[in-house]
């Protein structure tokens, strides 16, 4: 198979000043493909702003590195799966893991914690009185089902073999998402500075290949990842996952930087031993020799261009001097782990294939490591309009307590029980804030040091304003920081969109890089490390754009840790403004099967202003829980925290802050920037809150003590607009055990 | 001087937890040791740790079961030296036979991980003294191979034996036979459960209002070890 264009080869010719022969076209097709080279993307995402004082390592390595003081450092990578998860779900969740998490090993940190987004078709039947969605077929909602429940067990079966805990995430459904899935998997990692892999490497060091076998599988993966997915016949590009060879390698490469016996380590990824080797060799500005019969491989008649392009899972390339060798030796065999030498550090800059003494390839490291970049074209697609412009004109619904247990039941904003309970969530002693009670996870680090992760996307609204939705996206991700008490010390980015070569996709992408840019300096948080996966298309077109931000956030004094659900008899507070901007709302989208209208605008300076109060409150110890206001607006946040909590709680709607002219809007908008807080001293907190100049807030609301029937009351001038008891919400909040293990 | 030694397989993953406890919260000494070793002595007690040992291939712990340093724990065990195994290790010293009764997959076959709330029906065990007898305990518990199966004149035995030590308190997270969390021997030195006593250790949980009282598991037998 060859991957490379015409001008490619063009280019490569030109600088090798000869014509490349097959196997460094393998070579070449394998590291200039978009999924490694970035080749469409680069010129974009290199604007991001990256620097900051925590920051050591940025965007482009395995993983970034962010300072948290004391002389610890927190790595952080994210990765997608998705062409293989949507054609082997299991195997494809699974080796995503992995991979990501050898990112984290190659830095020299252990990881510490894993987190996963993920992104489907519809699994149920969106049906209800006021909009019947247009019949999806039984097989089309059997398929995303077995879609979940493989990436689900992929991802479990992976991270719970390996001992790290997965501690949180988030999940969606959209029809753009049939017949396919984003599959995206974080890692976290924690470490010493001083442990902080050099990468350096001198003439006459050792390169070791260790782990597992080198095979058929995942050939061409990362070419495969680099276009649209066809049908099932590329299942030999997925890997296979073996997750105790990962522990054992996990183990190994701690002991050996613990014993200092590591000069240089990278893991083996998307495009295998052709793309390890390059950015290796370029980044350490030397070359190699490799021998490549010395490769360990399954099969006896490989090819060299399949060893040189296979992903077989589990490998990872260390290396070391000479004299250290041994040591590193016994310490794989401690572990019962395969290695070997193959190859040679040396002076020249080229990477140097050699089998059975002859030479079969040689080019120079930076150029494999640096593909020409494309400056794709861009136009904004007509359609955005069209859809913006659409009007609505829905009745009020009568009953507004059915519209809300519909909306509780939408497996976009139901439980996420089912999901996180197959997951060990709380291996390794750091799981302090869990999912279920809690925004975001919160993890111990050291004594006093706690780091807040989340990761957010909303499909929904980036399809209808990619700009305004990814501010949307790190809004919430940055609400959900600041509600569990920390503060926002860098952001990670997922870009998934279809084909770049399409110049309105790309107006999408280029729309939310700039957003990320926007919003990164306005804040002031750093990106610190992000992935680019295009071509998202199945044969219907090309998905929703769905850039999924990661934020981790820190916590300096365990004090100030925060739940989301409150204690009985608190006042509860709403923190912005209501505005009646419905444009991919859930209740547009889930009740009334309307995609369209104007996305709810996310005002800068005003969501810097929330946040900013709301964490100074919760660290002058005037706050008990806090929970950001999102996906389903007002109502879903309070049912939410009904439930958690099993307290009764009474709002007066009259008191909210707004200029919706319906009551469903005001409960279902999903207006950015807000936040429900609860404290045990409203005076106090109302005097702090006063004295912040242009700050919309109000008290709202009460909790009261459990009585056995409690329920979640919603007035207005006494008159009870919703009012549904919480066991009755909680039975519809976990609908996702019945539709998975029922129907399934 | 107490010491813990805790064995470690390949794919353990919750040596280092269980380290940490004993090490950092109950200053005692600890030492992590590596499967191969064939030859044991000195230890106060072992606590055989959790995880994924072998990467439960064929069925969780009858791999490591088969390890040198089971032979050593075999010794200490007749010896009358207090084994805690818990979760993989429970599963690793009923693969040993150390232990009755088998560990089978869930019946929802399906990995579980939540808190839940288990009973104890034996506390006049090394383990268990710092308990009311029924007491509740919350505790958290993570795994895919929890079934606690035993044939019926094996359960009758146990049962007058006093060996089943806790059960889960109305929610059965796995499908075990009478809801059967945690079982001990004969002679009252060896005992298995699936729930992780040690993951209730961290002391930010108060700051949220999480009560346990599981650690009294180590505390029991920490205490008797002074003795």
């Amino acid at each position: 198979m060859n991957v490379l264009t015409q001008s490619e080869l063009n280019y490569l010719t030109n600088k090798l000043g000869r014509k490349p022969n097959n196997l460094e076209k393998e070579i070449i097709g394998a590291e200039w493909s978009e999924h490694c080279s970035y080749k469409s993307s680069k010129n974009l995402i290199k604007l991001l702003p990256t620097a900051g004082d925590r920051i050591i390592v940025g965007p482009g390595y395995d993983a970034g590195v962010v300072d948290v003081g004391d002389g610890y450092v927190v790595t952080i990578h994210l990765e997608s799966h998705n062409h293989p998860s949507a054609v082997e779900p299991y195997g494809g969740a699974a080796t995503g893991v992995g991979g990501v998490i050898r990112d984290i090993i190659s830095m020299g940190t252990i990881p510490i914690a894993i987190l996963n987004a993920l992104r489907f078709g519809h699994i149920n039947y969106p049906n209800n009185k006021y909009g019947k969605l247009e019949k999806i077929k039984q097989k089309k909602i059997s398929h995303a089902r077995w879609l979940l429940k493989n990436v689900v067990k992929g991802i479990a079966d992976y991270g719970n073999c390996i001992g790290i805990p997965t501690i949180g995430g988030e999940v969606e459904f959209d029809v753009s998402f049939e017949n396919y899935c984003l599959v995206d998997v974080a890692s976290i990692g924690f470490g010493k500075k001083s442990e902080l892999i050099e990468n350096t490497a001198k003439e006459g060091d050792l390169i070791i290949l260790v782990g597992g076998l080198t095979g058929r599988d995942g050939i061409h993966g990362a070419s495969f990842a680099s276009k649209k997915l066809q049908n099932d016949q590329d299942r030999s590009a997925v890997q296979i996952p073996d997750p105790f060879l990962e522990k054992l390698i996990i183990e190994a490469t701690r002991e050996a930087i613990e014993n200092n016996l590591v000069k240089a380590l990278k893991d083996l990824g998307g495009g295998g031993l052709s793309c390890c080797l390059s950015e290796a060799s370029s980044n350490l500005g030397l070359g190699f020799d490799i021998t490549l019969e010395n490769v360990p491989t399954k099969y006896l008649d490989m090819q060299p261009y399949e060893i040189m392009i296979s992903e077989s899972q589990e490998r990872m390339l260390f290396i070391t001097s000479r004299e250290k060798y041994n040591r590193l030796l016994d310490i794989f065999k401690k572990y019962e782990l395969n290695s070997a030498i193959i190859g040679e550090v040396k002076k020249h800059n080229n990477l140097v294939i050699f089998k059975n003494k002859r030479r079969i390839a040689g080019m120079p490291s930076s150029l494999i490591a640096h593909s020409p970049l494309l400056t794709r074209k861009t136009i904004k697609p007509p359609y955005l309009e069209n859809l913006k412009k659409r009007r609505y004109e829905f009745s009020l619904p009568e009953n507004l307590d059915y519209v809300l247990l519909e909306l509780i039941s939408n497996p976009n904003i139901a439980s996420k029980k089912w999901i996180y309970e197959q997951y060990d969530h709380e291996i390794g002693l750091r799981t302090i804030l869990k999912p279920g009670i809690t925004d975001s996870a919160v993890l111990k680090l050291n004594r006093q040091k706690f780091l807040a992760a989340n990761l957010d996307g909303n499909s929904k609204i980036c399809y209808l304003d990619p700009f305004q939705g990814v501010l949307s996206c790190l809004s919430e991700a940055k609400r959900n920081i600041v509600c569990s008490g920390a503060e926002p010390i860098g952001i990670v980015d997922h870009l998934q969109f279809g084909n770049p070569e399409n110049p309105q996709i790309f107006w999408t992408f280029k729309k939310s890089v700039e957003g990320i840019i926007v919003f990164s300096r306005e804040n002031n948080i750093p990106v610190v490390g992000g992935k680019v996966s295009l071509y998202n298309e199945t044969t219907k077109g090309p998905i929703k754009p769905s850039p999924v931000i990661g934020m981790i956030g820190l916590i300096e004094d365990k004090k100030y840790i925060t739940k989301s659900i409150p204690g009985e008899s608190q006042s509860l507070f709403i923190i912005g403004n209501t505005t009646q901007e419905m444009g991919g709302s859930e209740y547009f989208e889930y009740i009334h099967n309307f995609t369209g209208s104007k996305v709810p605008e996310v005002d800068l300076k005003k969501d810097t202003l929330n946040s900013h109060v709301v964490l100074k409150a919760i660290r002058m110890g005037l706050i008990s829980c806090a929970h950001d206001c999102s996906k389903g607006g007002l109502a879903i946040t309070l049912a939410e925290m009904a439930i958690g909590s099993e307290i009764p709680i009474h709002i007066d709607l009259d008191q909210i802050p707004n200029n919706c002219n319906r009551w469903d809007y005001l409960l279902f908008s999903e207006t950015p920037s807000r936040f429900i807080i609860g404290t045990k001293e409203p005076q106090k907190l109302e005097r702090y809150l006063s004295k912040e100049k242009n700050l919309t807030y109000s008290k709202i609301g009460i909790t009261k003590k459990s009585n056995g029937d409690d329920k979640l009351t919603l007035k207005s001038k006494n008159k009870k607009i919703i009012e549904i008891s919480i066991g009755k919400l909680r039975q519809k909040y976990e609908i996702l055990n019945d539709l998975m293990d029922k129907n399934c | 001087m107490i010491k813990i030694g805790i064995p470690v397989f390949p794919g353990s993953n919750c040596d280092k937890d269980i380290n940490y406890v004993f090490s950092n919260i109950y200053k005692v000494k600890t030492d992590l040791i590596w499967h191969t070793k064939d030859k044991i002595s000195d230890y106060s007690a072992i606590i055989i740790p959790g995880g994924f040992s072998y990467g439960d291939r064929l069925r969780g712990g009858i791999i490591a079961a088969h390890s040198p340093i089971i032979k050593e724990i075999k010794r200490l065990a007749k010896e009358g030296t207090p084994i805690l195994g818990i979760c993989n290790g429970f599963q690793i010293l009923v693969e040993s036979q150390l232990l009755p009764g088998s560990l089978i997959s869930n019946d929802s076959l399906k990995f579980v991980c939540k808190w839940i709330d288990i009973q104890v029906v034996q506390n006049d065990t090394l383990f268990t003294k710092s308990f009311k007898k029924k007491q509740i305990i919350r505790i958290p518990l993570a795994h895919a191979e929890g079934r606690y199966v035993v044939p019926d004149s094996e359960f009758r035995e146990m049962k007058k034996n006093k060996q089943i030590v806790f059960t889960y308190y109305h929610d059965n997270p796995n499908g075990s036979l009478e809801g059967i969390a945690g079982v001990i021997n004969r002679s009252g030195n060896v005992m298995g459960m699936m729930p992780h006593p040690e993951r209730t250790c961290q002391n930010e949980m108060a700051v949220l209002g999480l009560k346990t009282t599981a650690m009294k598991i180590f505390e029991s037998m920490i205490n008797y070890l002074k003795k």
